[in-house]
């Protein structure tokens, strides 16, 4: 999977694209967090799922657990554009009610 | 028309993708929708990983995961059955395992929604475990025949 970060004005813009599962979380959530220590001053952080074309409930996981990153910077993160099956599970899963959709 | 496979992988995270694929490619001759194929895809990930992350977790060596799948036709539409089993050292108390948010490694970054999950995407779902013997997961689908789904949409 693949992990991109842009900064939009105050903003950081994280693009997610591939599949996230067990095998590929792992070095997702190194990435990520390097993303996060390098995010110091944003007013929100955006992962963008637009481009993950798999996610199982490691997804879930992976993405509570960068939500309490952020948090621990002071940083409120969101999620966009979740495709139709992994919007599903992050409904099922309340996931929106911590990382809101935007 | 009945379909029979059995497909014998690695324990292992490459394969993840792998075993979701094969079956998802499995169930494609029951014309299943878009949505239907990535409930498939998601439920088997979720046991495939349970394998590798719980079941052989504190094994050594070679360990295996056995899928079997049958596929069947009939009058009504088609149904999918999956078996999903490992020889890994079992769940110890299942009902503690189902409940959704439940995880024994908290730690990693566990949703403990794995189960909850494949309960929710196929139509029917149990699991039988048997402690240092191992666990096998069974799913399956229904698919509406395509004539009675043009009449719906």
């Amino acid at each position: 999977m693949q992990i991109k970060a842009k900064w939009r004005g105050s903003e950081v813009y994280i693009t997610l694209e591939g599949e996230i599962d067990e095998h590929s979380a792992g070095e997702a959530r190194r990435n990520a967090d390097k993303i996060a220590e390098k995010s110091a001053g944003a007013t929100r952080v955006i992962f963008d799922l637009q481009k993950v074309s798999f996610m199982d409930s490691t997804g879930i996981g992976f993405l509570i657990g960068r939500y309490k990153t952020f948090r621990r910077y002071g940083i409120p993160m969101y999620i966009t554009s979740p495709n139709l099956s992994a919007d599903k599970i992050l409904a099922m899963s309340g996931v929106y009610t911590l990382i809101p959709r935007v | 028309m009945k379909n029979y496979m059995k497909l014998e992988l690695l324990a292992v995270s490459e394969n993840e993708g792998f075993a979701r694929n094969a079956v998802a490619a499995f169930a494609l001759s029951l014309n299943p929708t878009v949505s239907e194929l990535s409930d498939i895809k998601t439920a088997v990930s979720e046991a495939v990983t349970n394998c590798i992350v719980h079941a052989y977790r504190h094994a050594d060596g070679e360990q295996k995961i056995v899928i079997e799948c049958i596929a069947e036709e009939g009058k009504d539409g088609g149904i999918l059955h999956i078996a999903i089993a490992d020889q890994g050292c079992g769940i110890d108390n299942l009902t503690q395992a189902l409940t959704p948010f439940f995880t024994t490694l908290e730690g990693d970054e566990r949703s403990g929604m794995g189960f909850t999950i494949m309960q929710t995407f196929m139509s029917d779902f149990s699991v039988k475990s048997e402690k240092g013997k191992g666990t096998t997961v069974r799913m399956s689908k229904r698919f509406a025949l395509e004539s009675a789904r043009e009449n719906i949409g």
